[in-house]
C-alpha cells in the first residue's frame, strides 16, 4: 500500500491535504485492512476481543498459570471459602508483597459447620514463581514454577471444592478442555455445513429441494433434548476420553444447519455474477472459480456464522455435562465443575463453587460482541 | 389458503413420521435391551432369573423380531392405544408416570411463550421510538445479557439470589398447601403465581432476541415515506404508529414463533431441573441417566412433537397475517 500511495502522491492531482489522504488510504486498502478498520470502530467487539485473548491465553498457559495441580487436594481445607489478600497486616502495616493468613478451622456448635478464622499472627506471604505442584508442559517438558503461589501454607484465591481441591486452579485447566472442544466441534460443522451446503447450491434441482428440507426438520426440533438421549445413549463403560470424543463430534453436529444455507445461499447467487461468468469465459477450471473467486468472497460471512454459533457449543457442552451426560470426571470443563452447584443446598453453603457461571457467561457474552463486530466488518464496502 | 393449510398439514405428518423414527433410534441405542436390562436389575434384587428366563421374556415382549417390525409395534401402540411401553425403572406404564407433568410442561411453554411476547412487542415498540434513551440503552444491556446466559445458568443465579439475599427458594410450581391438593381454582392461581419465574427465566433470551428485531424492523419501517404521508394528514402519533409500521413489523416477529418455542422447549428440561419442578423435565433427565429409554423416549417425542405442533400454528399465524403467504408468493 504505501508503494502505491507513494506513486500517486507524485501525480498532477488536485491533493487537498488530509482529506485527499484519507479517501487514498481507504481506495489502496486491502479488503482484510477496510474489515479490520470497520471492526475497530465497534468498541464492544474490540473489548469481546481482548477478552477472548485473555481466554485463550488461559487455555494455552493453564499448567504454569494455575497455582496449583487440578487434582492436588489440601486435605486440611474442604469447601475451604476463597482466601483474602492482604496488603495491610494486624498492625496496620502496609506491604508491598501481598500476603493471606493461616486459618483456623472450628466447628461451630450449633449449626455444626466449620467456621474458618483468619490467623494474623501467621501471615503467608505470596510469591512469583514458586516451585510447586510438578507438570509437563503441554504434555512435552517436566517442570514445577508456577506464576504465583505460597511457599509456607496454601492459598486458595477462588477456595477450594469437597476434595479440597483449588477451585481457580481447576477453573484454569476447565477453560482450556472447554474452548478446544467449542473449536474442534465447531471445525467439524464447518466442514459438514460447507460440504453439504455446497453439493445443494452446485447441484440444485431436487438435491437442493431434499436438502433443505432435511435442514428444515432438524431446525425444528429440539436439538437440546435430543442430544441429551444421544449422550445418555453412550455406553456406560466407555473410558472418559472416548466420552469426550464423542461429545465433540455430537457437539459438532449441532451448528451445520445455519451454515449449511448461508453456503448454498451465497452460490446460489454469486453464480450468475458478472465476475463468475467473466471468469468462465476466459476458461477458468471448476475448482478455480470455486476456491480463487467463489471462496474469498464469501468467506468472511462464514467466519462471521462460525463466531456467532460458538458459544451455542460452549453452551451446549456445559449443559451436557451439568446434568451428567456430557464430559465426565477426570476430564475438566465448565460444566463438569458446574455439577458441583446443582442444588441449592450447594450455592446457599459453598457459594463459591458458583464461580465458574462467571467464566461461562463472560466468555459467550464475548464471542457475541465479537461476533457482532465481524457482521458489521464482513461487508466493508458499504460506508 | 385451505390449500396452503392442507400443504402445511401434510408437511407436518410427514415430520411427525420421520420424527418418531428418530425417537425409536435412540430407544434402541444404548446397548443390551430391555430384556438384558430387567434380568440384570432382578439379579441384582437376589431373583433367580436364568437364561433361558430372558430369552422367553425376549420372545414375549417381541424384542427378537427385526428392528422395523419393532418400530411399527411400537408406533402403532402409541397411535392406536396410546400406551408408550413400560418404564423401566418404576415398573408402571409410561403414561400413567408422566400423567398431568405433561400438562404442567406445557403449560410452562405456553406461559414463556405469552411472558416473551407480552414484553417484548412493547418494549421493542418502546426501544424504537425513543431510540437511545435510556430505557432503550437499558433494554440492549438486559438483552445482551440474556442472550448470552443460557436458561439453566439463569434459574441457578437466580436461586443464588433468592436464597442469599431472601432466604427463600424461588424452586417448585406451588406453595406446600396446594402440591397435593387435587384441582381448584385456588390451586390454578397458586401455580400461575409461581410460574412467572420460570417462564421469566426460560423466555429472557427469546425476548431479548425479540426486542432486538421489533426495534430493529420498526426503526427501518418508521423513517418511510407512507408514515409521513400519514403523520401530514394530522392523525395522531401513537394511532399512527401502532396502526401501520407497527402491523408491518410484528411480520419478523411472528415468523419466528416457531423456533422461539423450539427453543424454549429445549431449554425446559434443565430449568425445570434446577428450579425442581414438577413437571417432565426432571423426569426426563432421571430417565436419560437411567437409560430408562421408554420413558425418554416418551418425553422426547412429547417435546418435539410440541414443537413441531407449534411451527405449524406459526405458519398458520403467518398465513393470516401476509396475505403474501396466502397466495405461496414468495417473499
Amino acid at each position: 500500500m504505501a508503494e502505491v500511495s507513494g506513486a500517486l502522491s507524485g501525480s498532477p492531482l488536485p491533493a487537498t491535504g488530509a482529506v485527499r489522504e484519507a479517501e487514498l488510504r481507504y481506495y489502496t486498502a486491502s479488503q482484510f485492512q477496510l474489515m479490520w478498520w470497520k471492526f475497530r470502530k465497534h468498541r464492544l467487539a474490540l473489548i469481546g476481543m481482548a477478552i477472548l485473548g485473555v481466554f485463550v491465553f488461559i487455555a494455552a498457559f493453564a499448567e504454569f498459570l494455575a497455582p496449583y495441580s487440578s487434582t492436588a487436594r489440601t486435605v486440611g481445607y474442604l469447601h475451604g471459602r476463597p482466601q483474602t489478600l492482604h496488603f495491610i497486616d494486624a498492625e496496620g502495616q502496609f506491604h508491598l508483597r501481598p500476603f493471606t493468613y493461616a486459618l483456623s478451622a472450628a466447628m461451630d456448635p450449633t449449626t455444626f459447620l466449620l467456621e474458618t478464622k483468619e490467623d494474623t499472627s501467621t501471615p503467608w506471604p505470596v510469591r512469583f514463581f514458586v516451585k510447586g505442584d510438578e507438570y509437563a508442559f503441554w504434555g512435552l517438558i517436566k517442570f514445577d514454577l508456577h506464576l504465583f503461589g505460597v511457599e509456607e501454607g496454601h492459598l486458595h484465591l477462588l477456595g477450594t471444592d469437597q476434595l479440597g481441591r483449588d477451585i481457580l486452579s481447576r477453573l484454569f485447566y476447565a477453560t482450556r478442555t472447554s474452548l478446544t472442544i467449542g473449536v474442534v466441534g465447531l471445525f467439524i460443522s464447518f466442514f459438514l455445513g460447507l460440504i453439504i451446503g455446497g453439493i445443494s447450491g452446485f447441484f440444485g434441482g431436487w438435491v437442493d429441494d431434499a436438502i433443505q428440507r432435511f435442514i428444515e426438520f432438524i431446525r425444528s426440533i429440539p436439538t437440546l433434548p435430543l442430544w441429551m438421549s444421544l449422550a445418555a445413549a453412550l455406553p456406560k463403560e466407555w473410558s472418559p476420553e472416548q466420552v469426550y470424543f464423542t461429545i465433540t463430534i455430537l457437539l459438532g453436529l449441532l451448528g451445520w444447519t445455519h451454515l449449511a444455507r448461508r453456503v448454498r445461499g451465497k452460490l446460489l447467487s454469486l453464480r450468475e455474477e458478472d465476475f463468475i461468468v467473466a471468469a468462465r469465459i476466459g476458461g477458468s477450471t471448476d475448482a478455480r472459480i470455486i476456491a480463487r473467486h467463489m471462496l474469498p468472497s464469501f468467506l468472511s460471512y462464514i467466519i462471521v456464522d462460525l463466531s456467532i454459533s460458538f458459544p451455542y457449543m460452549i453452551l451446549a457442552e456445559t449443559s451436557l455435562s451439568f446434568i451428567g451426560l456430557g464430559l465426565r470426571a477426570p476430564v475438566i470443563s465448565w460444566g463438569v465443575l458446574l455439577q458441583d452447584a446443582q442444588n441449592v443446598a450447594a450455592i446457599a453453603l459453598y457459594p463459591w463453587l458458583f464461580t465458574p457461571v462467571a467464566f461461562v457467561i463472560v466468555s459467550v457474552m464475548a464471542f457475541s460482541f465479537v461476533g457482532d463486530g465481524m457482521r458489521d466488518a464482513a461487508d466493508p464496502y458499504s460506508r | 389458503m385451505v390449500k396452503y393449510l392442507l400443504q402445511r398439514l401434510a408437511i407436518m405428518i410427514v415430520m411427525l413420521a420421520a420424527l418418531s423414527f428418530i425417537v425409536f433410534v435412540t430407544i434402541e441405542l444404548p446397548p443390551g435391551d430391555y430384556a438384558d436390562r430387567r434380568a440384570l436389575s432382578l439379579r441384582s434384587a437376589g431373583i433367580q432369573f436364568t437364561q433361558e428366563d430372558v430369552v422367553s421374556l425376549r420372545h414375549t415382549l417381541g424384542l427378537d423380531r427385526p428392528w422395523y417390525e419393532r418400530y411399527v409395534t411400537w408406533i402403532g401402540n402409541i397411535v392406536l392405544h396410546g400406551n408408550f411401553g413400560v418404564s423401566m425403572t418404576v415398573h408402571l406404564p409410561v403414561t400413567e408416570v408422566l400423567g398431568q407433568r405433561v400438562g404442567l410442561t406445557v403449560m410452562l411453554a405456553l406461559a414463556t411463550i405469552t411472558l416473551t411476547y407480552g414484553l417484548a412487542i412493547p418494549i421493542g415498540i418502546y426501544s424504537a421510538i425513543r431510540q437511545y434513551s435510556v430505557g432503550d440503552y437499558l433494554a440492549t444491556m438486559v438483552g445482551y445479557f440474556g442472550m448470552a446466559t443460557p436458561s439453566f445458568m439463569l434459574a441457578l443465579i437466580l436461586l443464588y439470589i433468592s436464597v442469599m439475599v431472601f432466604d427463600n427458594s424461588v424452586g417448585g410450581l406451588f406453595s406446600a398447601e396446594y402440591a397435593e391438593a387435587p384441582w381448584s381454582w385456588g390451586k390454578f392461581v397458586d401455580l400461575l403465581r409461581h410460574l412467572w419465574v420460570p417462564a421469566l427465566v426460560l423466555g429472557l433470551a427469546g425476548t431479548a432476541f425479540e426486542i432486538r428485531t421489533m426495534r430493529a424492523t420498526l426503526l427501518d419501517e418508521k423513517s418511510k415515506l407512507y408514515v409521513t404521508a400519514a403523520r401530514a394528514k394530522g392523525l395522531p402519533e401513537w394511532k399512527l404508529m401502532l396502526k401501520y409500521p407497527v402491523r408491518v413489523a410484528l411480520n419478523p416477529i411472528a415468523s419466528t414463533i416457531g423456533w422461539e418455542l423450539t427453543a424454549i422447549i429445549a431449554g425446559a428440561p434443565l430449568v425445570s431441573f434446577v428450579l425442581a419442578l414438577p413437571d417432565t423435565g426432571p423426569l426426563f433427565l432421571r430417565a436419560l441417566l437411567d437409560q430408562d429409554t421408554y420413558l425418554s423416549g416418551a418425553i422426547l417425542l412429547m417435546y418435539a412433537t410440541l414443537t413441531i405442533l407449534g411451527t405449524f400454528l406459526s405458519d398458520v399465524l403467518l398465513a393470516v397475517l401476509d396475505p403474501r403467504i396466502r397466495y405461496g408468493e414468495k417473499i
